[in-house]
This record gives structure tokens, sequence and C-alpha cells, in this order.
């Protein structure tokens, strides 16, 4: 069975295309849908099992990063995006999907109210960056990264990463294992700039939400799917499958094990 | 608010002094011999012209949008030697040189708003790069901004519209250290230019997803008042989307961003110098809304695929008037200005019409199209509206609520535009020459007599020199990495920090096909001669293909010249010694030109002190080359311990305005002078030891000569390196180690090569200078030794790194 990954777009969506590629290559099936389509119900959420919500600028982030889409995700498809998190089906939002997973509430998740419990703050560097980072797994109940090796190294990009969120909640995201991958140092010990790029809090780079089934996180899996996306593959040896395959794999493997 | 009418302007009968006033007061930038032409047409149409026809002529006759000087003819003459008539630039020396070099790649050169050559089965490839110096000047995050947003709108308009896959960007500024009193009156800090113009790129092409993954930073005092801007675009275009047309009876479809009263006059303000007074021209700088483009590129891209139009051209300079004016060139356009969609109310006609408000695309649509284009432009809240129809009146008719604003002919708003004759002189300058240092080898360097330097302190000098500096801190601030494919980054290395010569990058993900994209630039050696500067610019953007993986024989390049103003003769002089060295180098190398531009008048006025300031006549060369596999391609670092250190191509004696001599307060004369038939030799057998693979590791030797190209390998591989120069290929009357280590000759590479692969590699190299000058080391130092064998360098790489990486961290 080929799992159905809906990819939403928007005005400012930007990496739907590597993403949509990376969920093919992991074996499911994809659409690009543009989120007036969802509201006018031109296109039907209920027929796919994943909903990606790529990186990019929604709505060029006015405001703060991701938070208009966040509320046209709140307030007009809010029931939609429930049945479909209480149907057992999976959501991922990645740099800016993660932005706007947060806002709008989904991620942490720790009431069911749907209010914003965290956020994801201008970095401490104060300005936007790309650069690759050490990514290390966390023990946790997400439904994307079960069995994916310790460390990863992928990239970032962007101005808001820093998550940061008030210290009891923070607590709890630890004591419900919901920080899914926390940037790592290279050389051992605290990472300090730029290793966490962002000056995140308890160095958080990913959270999954209780149910483990909502994911977010900040680096780009999607830019690395081959060896050929790694910035030293002309001086490293590095087996052919990037590190972020992984991430898709795992989703498109939950879904055939728990819809076929 | 009062509705704003068409005005008439007598011209008919007025004197020559009059049309001039109405020119210059009018911001027309039409000279007399043109202002007549116009008188004339209109006493044989026996009518006034009105506001919209004189503005409509003044842009399609622009500078900026007609490219007159590199049309016009030239009488040239070179030191005092006899008149040469030159037939066009344009057409004697590039498109010449495309024409003899006939690829059959070259799909699409010289016609388009971008060149498009041949990339896999199903797609080709646009690049075109544009100049958006003046507004950068005036409002530095706002123009460079637009730049970026303008030159994905050229590879949209190419053929039916072509996906932006990668953007490159080349500054020039002022030095950011400049006194403040030392600014010319009125222009921006240099350093207020450069942080706005690297926020301005980096804010919309972000925004854009698209990857900005090669340019360069030049600095030289004589940017300050008038910076300079490059913006490049690559596209991706299926092969069947390449082709364009118009039929009388389609409609014209505005699609994207409203019109408001930004950027009016950008084509002609493009065609004046500048002065104090230009900062209060603030409505000729547009205002970008890169989201606005975002949404406009989705829904066109889906409307290309789904076949709906049959023509598409960006609003650029001149606004729908110049858009409107070329897609009708053949047919004819009838266009009512009330339909267009304003952003506040109270423009008058012909500022509507000539806007050059941002994110707005022109359409040739067939009618029956209409519902399809609009549901699909609805759905994702994208503005699309009915201007008019084509025609086969042959004539560009506008009106306004029923008023008749315009009615040009179509052939003389194309064709009357009078020929000029201008006049060009070249004298070869002659700078003072540093010191002899005939037979003086060893390590201290004697250019400054008294004061004694070393040349460890020399190369970290030069390493620091905000040319040659690394720009990681720029870098870092545009997404390099959006779309995931690229695979050469502008950042190489152990630590991810090094200088990559070129980036590559796959448009396609999953297959292996590749594009490398490079630049060359040298405006320090046109203070020497324009010839050898572009020469050289050309040899760099090769050398950058070539050390990364690329083929001479699959390489395109664009022309990009931004020059001082053509009508003072020295200044054509030197433009006609750049133009005439495109078409030697070019054909030479068989490298055609697909695309070009070129942006005159860069000049600032001071008018407190009457000052006249020319920028260093600067020609950007870009390159791109379509490679079959990716896998090939190899980076500068060095690699491997014991490997060995080759440098390829002769050392001559030209330290003419080197760094080196730079930094110690001399130009000099001996400019580096390319040498095409070695220069190619030289490409093509390293070319085919890279095919080999042969090459561990590959930087050209450009900036700072093979002194910097080394440190360069060395600190970005983590290794340190023993060098011997004598070992280095290089001609007779090279007797010094300050020209082997610091000269910046051209067609040289250092390359690294593992011990079992040495004799392979010296075979690939029959016939080619070349010379193995040493090895990698297992520790950090970098040890040179000169001629006599004493050692001239001696340093550790981590403090040549952070000569290097000092002068741009943290933006400072």
């Amino acid at each position: 069975m080929r799992p159905k990954v809906l990819i939403l777009r928007t005005a400012g969506t930007n990496c739907d295309y590597e993403t949509e590629y990376a969920f093919r290559l992991a074996g499911a099936e994809t659409a690009l849908v543009h989120i007036n389509h969802l509201i006018t119900a031109r296109a039907n959420l209920d027929e796919f099992h994943i909903l990606a919500l790529p990186g990019g600028f929604s709505y060029g982030d006015d405001v703060s990063a991701g938070i208009l889409l966040a509320n046209e995700i709140k307030y007009k498809l809010g029931d939609l995006l429930r049945d479909f998190v209480n149907s057992g089906k999976l959501i991922i939002g990645i740099c800016n999907g993660f932005q706007v997973l947060v806002r709008a509430g989904l991620l942490p998740g720790l009431n069911s109210n749907i209010a914003q419990e965290a956020t994801l703050a201008m970095n401490t560097s104060a300005k936007f960056e790309c650069r690759w980072v050490h990514l290390e797994t966390q023990k946790s109940p997400c439904a994307f990264t079960h069995g994916l090796k310790w460390r990863l190294y992928l990239p970032v990009a962007h101005a808001e990463g820093r998550f940061t969120a008030p210290s009891q909640i923070l607590d709890q995201l630890e004591s419900n294992r919901q920080v899914v991958f926390r940037y790592a140092s290279r050389y051992g010990g605290i990472p300090s700039y730029p290793d966490n790029p962002n000056g995140s809090d308890l160095q958080i780079a990913g959270i999954c939400d209780p149910t483990g089934r909502i994911f977010g996180m900040m680096p780009h899996p999607e830019r690395f799917l081959t060896r050929l996306n790694h910035p030293r593959w002309t001086r490293d040896s590095l087996p052919e499958k990037g590190d972020g395959l992984g991430i898709f794999r795992n989703a498109v493997a939950y879904v055939q094990q728990n819809f076929s | 608010m009062n509705r704003m009418n068409v005005k008439h302007i007598p011209i008919r009968n007025v004197d020559e002094a009059e049309l001039s006033r109405i020119s210059r007061e009018g911001l027309l930038s039409l000279n007399l011999a043109e202002m007549k032409t116009i008188q004339s047409y209109f006493i044989q149409q026996g009518r006034e012209p009105t506001d919209v026809e004189i503005e409509t002529i003044a842009q399609t006759w622009s500078e900026h949008c007609v490219h007159k000087t590199f049309k016009s003819r030239i009488e040239y003459t070179e030191n005092g030697g006899t008149v040469e008539i030159i037939d066009g630039l344009f057409n004697s020396y590039i498109r010449r040189a495309t024409e003899e070099i006939d690829k059959e790649w070259c799909v699409s050169v010289f016609v388009d708003n971008a060149g498009i050559v041949e990339f896999d089965d199903d797609y080709n490839i646009a690049f075109k790069v544009e100049t958006h110096n003046h507004p950068s000047a005036v409002e530095p995050y706002g123009g460079a901004g637009t730049g970026i947003g303008g030159v994905i709108r050229d590879c949209l308009g190419t053929g039916l519209g072509a996906k932006p896959i990668l953007n490159t960007d080349v500054f020039c500024f002022g030095p950011l250290n400049l006194a403040n009193d030392q600014l010319p009156t009125g222009s921006l800090h240099p350093r207020r230019v450069f942080k706005g113009v690297v926020a301005g790129v980096r804010d919309y092409g972000n925004r854009m997803g698209i990857p900005t993954a090669n340019g360069a930073i030049l600095f030289d005092p004589r940017f300050t008042g008038n910076p300079l801007v490059f913006c490049g675009n690559v596209g991706l275009i299926p092969k069947d989307r390449c082709e364009k047309s118009v039929q009388p009876g389609d409609l014209i479809l505005a699609v994207g961003g409203r019109t408001g009263r930004d950027g009016i006059h950008g084509a002609t303000f493009s065609s004046l110098e500048l002065d104090d007074a230009s900062e209060s021209l603030g409505s000729v700088v547009q205002i970008g809304n890169p989201i606005m483009e975002k949404k406009m590129v989705d829904v066109l891209m889906e409307a290309r695929d789904r076949g709906l139009y049959r023509t598409i051209t960006d609003c650029g300079a001149g606004g729908f008037s110049s858009a409107v004016g070329e897609m009708g060139k053949d047919t004819g356009a009838e266009v009512h200005l009330e339909n267009v969609r304003l952003k506040y109310e109270g423009l008058a006609p012909w500022e509507i019409w000539l806007s050059e408000a941002q994110e707005r695309m022109v359409l040739a649509l067939p009618p029956e199209n209409l519902e399809a284009m609009t549901e699909l432009c609805e759905a994702e809240l994208v503005e699309a509206t009915v201007l008019g129809e084509f025609t086969d009146s042959q004539k560009l008719r506008v009106s306004y609520d029923g008023e008749l604003a315009a009615e040009l002919d179509m052939h003389f708003l194309h064709e009357g535009l009078p020929t000029l004759t201008k006049k060009a002189v070249w004298e070869m300058p002659c700078f003072p020459e540093p010191p002899d240092r005939t037979g003086v080898t060893g390590k201290n360097g004697v250019l400054d007599g008294s004061n004694v330097l070393d040349f460890t302190q020399d190369l970290c000098a030069i390493l620091g020199s905000p040319n040659v500096a690394s720009k990681e801190w720029v870098i870092r601030q545009y997404d390099h990495e959006v779309q995931g494919g690229v695979v050469l980054k502008p950042l190489v290395g152990v630590e991810n920090d090094g200088p990559s010569d070129a980036c590559v990058v796959t448009p396609v993900l999953g297959s292996h096909k590749g594009v490398i994209v490079s630049n060359g630039i040298n405006p320090k050696y046109s203070d020497i001669d324009p010839y050898h500067s572009a020469a050289a610019a050309i040899d760099e953007a090769l050398r950058n293909i070539i050390a990364v993986g690329g083929k001479l024989e699959s390489t395109a390049l664009l022309d990009n010249f931004s020059w001082g103003n053509p009508d003072r003769p020295d200044r054509l002089g030197g433009l006609v010694r750049a133009a005439k060295a495109c078409y030697d180098i070019a054909t030479a190398y068989g490298t055609p030109f697909i695309s070009g531009k070129d942006s005159l008048y860069n000049e600032y006025r001071d008018t407190t002190t009457g000052k006249q300031l020319a920028i260093p006549s600067t020609l950007l060369i870009s390159a791109c080359c379509v490679i079959p596999d990716v896998t090939k391609a190899i980076t500068m670092d060095a690699k491997s311990v014991q490997n060995l250190i080759y440098v390829i191509g002769k050392t001559y004696d030209e330290l003419g305005a080197s760094h080196y001599y730079d930094i110690h307060g001399f130009v000099g004369n001996s400019v580096p002078i390319v040498r095409p038939e070695e220069g190619k030799a030289t490409m093509m057998a390293l070319s085919r030891a890279v095919e080999e693979g042969l090459i561990k590791s590959c930087h050209d030797c450009s900036e700072g000569g093979i002194g910097v190209a080394a440190a360069e390998m060395a600190f970005s591989g983590g290794f340190g390196m023993e060098l011997d120069l004598a070992s280095a290929p290089r001609s007779a009357e090279v007797t010094t180690d300050d020209v082997l280590l610091f000269a910046e000759s051209n067609s040289r590479f250092i390359v690294e090569i593992s011990r079992p692969n040495r004799a392979a590699f010296e075979d690939c190299m029959v016939g080619i200078p070349f010379g193995c000058i040493g090895r990698i080391l297992p520790y950090p130092d970098f040890n040179v030794r000169g001629i006599s064998r004493e050692m001239v360098v001696s340093a550790k790489i981590y403090q040549l790194k952070e000569a290097w990486q000092s002068t741009f961290r943290d933006g400072r």
C-alpha cells in the first residue's frame, strides 16, 4: 500500500518540491494542495494519511513566522484537522511548517483546547542563517523517528528558530518525552552557537505531541536525501542515503502498519 | 478625487532649446536628435503628441531598453592612430562571436528575456544577469530586492516561463571603512549600502525559495557614489515551452501585483548620471513584495503546463509601455488603461502606463482560455486583469475612459530611433612602476624600499583584503540549500567554510545531470586596460567552471557591462576595448555569449566639489556549464596528507593591478594577459584529468596568485603544505619570488594528486606547462620556499585562515 501525503501549499510556501520528492522516494503518493482548495472543499483531506507542512515563508512571515497560516488552519480548518488527527493519521511540519504547528497550538499539544504553549523566536544571532547542524535523536513516542540513528546531520535555514517556552511547559515536554531532536555539539558537551544555531531552550530542534503523531522540526530532512546533499561528499566517505530520508520512510511505514 | 487626464505636449512649433528643455525637465533622457525625430513624426501626423506618447517613446528608446550605445556606429581611435569605424559593438563583437562559435546547444540567444541552452531530454536552462545599480544607490534594500525580483521575472518571461532554480549576486561597493568626510555629498555610506543590499537580496531571494549559491563582493573607492548590484537567475524550462507567439485577437492579460506610482521613470533614470539630488527621486525605486511574486510564479507555472497562454513577458523597465509595446511589435495592440488595477487612486494615465510597480507579468491569452485562467488565479488569490487585446493594426493604441491617450505606429516606435554616431578614444595609461627588483629573491619584499616587509605578512594582508576575504557572514544569510539540489555549495571544506570556485546544482531531483554557475570580474585590471580586464574576466569565469569539473565545450557566457558615461569618448574607448576582448577570447575558447546587458552612465557628480566620479569600468562575465554527472565534480579543499600539489599553467611577469601591488600602493602596467591558445589547452587537459578521476582537489589561481590559492586550499582542508616555488612553471623573465607568489597570470590552477595517480596525471598534462611544487603535510604548517630555496613564507594555517576570516566576521 502506498500512503497518500498531502503537501499543503499557500502563498510563500517554498520547500514543496523537495518535500514531495522525499515522500516519493520513501514510497508515498503525493499531492501538492493549495490551502484554498481545502477550505473550499475542492480537495478532500480524508483521502490522505499524512499532512505535510513544508518550509518557506507562508504569507511572507508577516507579523511573525507562520502565524497567518496558523490562524487560517486553526479557524478555517480546525474541525477537519481534529478529525484527521483523531483518526490516527500523521502531521509533519518542517521549518515554517513547524512554526505554523506551534503557533496553531497543535504542538506541543499539551492541552486539548489548541492554545499556543511555546514559540519559535528570533535566533540569538539576530539573523537568518543557513548552516549544517548535528542533531541527537531522543527517545520519544514520535512516529517519524523510530529506530533512527542516534546522530543526524542536517541543514537549518531560518531566522526564527529559537524554541522557547515557560519552564513548566519545558518540564512537561521532558517528562512526556516529547523532545524528538536536540542540537548537538561537534565535540561533545552542551552545544553553543553555532552548533545550537538559534539558541533554543534545552537545545530543542524538534518536538512531537503526546501521541507522537504530530511532529515538527526546524532542520530540513528533505534537504539530505542522498550523499550528494552533504556539504562534504567530495571528501568524506558517506553512505548513499542521506540522514533525512529515514524520517519520511518512518512515516510511510507507520501508515502501512496502521492503515493497511 | 479628480480624474487625471491625458495632456498634450506642444512640440511641433518649438525650437531646439525648448526640445532639450522638455526632455531634461521631463526626465526623458532623450537627446536632441531623438527629440527632433519625434517632432517631425508628429508634424507628419498633423497633431501634437500626448504625454502618454512622449513617455512611451522615451521608455522604448531609452538606453536601458534599447541599448543604443551598443547599437550605435562608433568612430574609434586608439593611441592616436587612424579612425576605425565600428558598426555596432553588439553586432560586431558579441553577437558575431556567438554566431561564429555556432553551438548546437544554444536554443535561444539574445532574442528573449534570457538566453536558453539545452539541459537534458526534457528541459532547457535559461540564464539571465541584470544590473540594478542606480536604484540600489538611492535605496539599497529596495533596489537590491527588486533587482532580484526583476531578474527572476526575466527568466519567468522567457519562452513560456522558466522555473527559477538558482540566484547569483555580484556586488561592488565603496570601502566599508571610508571616512565620513570622504563621502561625496548626497551619497549613502558604503556600509549602509552593503548592509541594505545584502538584506534586500536575502529577504527577496529567501522568500522566493530560490537558492543563492554563487556570487562575489568587490570594493573600490570609486563605487562609493555608484555601487554596482548584479543579480542573476537560472531557470528550468520544459523543452516544448521555449517558443512564444502573439496572435491578433489574443487578450492582453496583466497578472500579479497592482500598479502604483512606484518605479516611474526607472528606465530613463538608469540612463542618467547620479548626483546628490538623485536621492530625492524616491519614486524611481520600486517596492518589492516577494510573496506576491511567489504566488504569481506558482500560478503561472501551472498555467504554462496547461498551455493556457501563448506568450508571456515581464513588466520591467517602462512597465506596461515596454511589455505591451514589445509583445505587440509585429501585430498591434489596443489597451484600455482604465482596466488596470491600481494600488490607490490618483495616477495620471501616463503614470499607469509607465509604472514599474513590481511583480507584474503580461500574457497573450487566447480568449477561449480566459475562464480557466481566471479560475486558476482566483483560487490562489492572484489578480489577473484583461487590459485589452492584440490587433493586426500595426499600431499601439492606448485609451483611457474612452479618450485616446496614444496612437503610435509600431514601426516608428521600434525602428524610428535615429542611429547615433559616437566618438571613442583609447589612450594607454602609464602608471608608476615599483622599484626594480631584478634578481631579488628570498623572504623579504623590497617594494616599499625603506619599509621592508616579509611575504608571510603580505600573504596575510592579501588574504584579509576586502576583495579576497571570506564573505561567510553574507553567504550564510542566503538560503543556499532550498530546492534540495545544490550539490556543490558556496562554502566547502572540512569546516564547511572554504571558498568554492563555483556552485553546482541538480535542478531535477533524482538525476545526476547538473549545471555549474560561476562568475569572473576584475575591475582593477581595467585601470590599465579594459581589454585585458574583460579577457581576464572571461578566463576567470571559465577557470571556475573547469576547476569544479566542467568543460569548455559545454559552457556558455553572459556579459554584463557596467560603465561610465558613454557620451564621453574616453569611457566609450574603454568599452570598445572590452568588447573587442569579448570577441577575441570567447571565439578562441569556443564559448558563446547567450545573453547580456549593459548599464551605462554609472557616474556620480558631487555638486559640492564639482567632482565627477566614474566607476572603474566593470565587466561581469557569468558562465554556466551543463555537466552529465555531478558525482565527478570536485572541490578546492585539500583532501589528504601526503598528496602532491601541482601548479598547472605558466606564471608570467604580470603583477600589474595585482593585490600585491595594491597593498603596497602601486598599480603598475604589467596587467595579466590571456593567452587563449595556452589557456584552452590547459583547461582541456585538466578537464580530461578530472573526467578520469585523477584530481583530488583543484583551485583556480586568481586574486593573490599561487600564494593565496594554495593557502586557501590548505586551510579549507585543514592541512598544512610544503611548497617549492622553484618548481612552478614560469616564463623566462620571472626572476623574483614575489611574482611567483602573487602574480595573477591567467589560465592557472593548483591541483592535488594522490601519489598512485601521479604518472597518469602527468600523462594527461603532456604539452601543458606544469610542475609538482610540494605536498600536503600532516601538521598545520604552511611553508613556501622561493627560487633560491630559501623559506619565503612560514605560517600556521589557522593564522592564515584567521587573516582571511576576520575582515568580515560579524559583518563588521
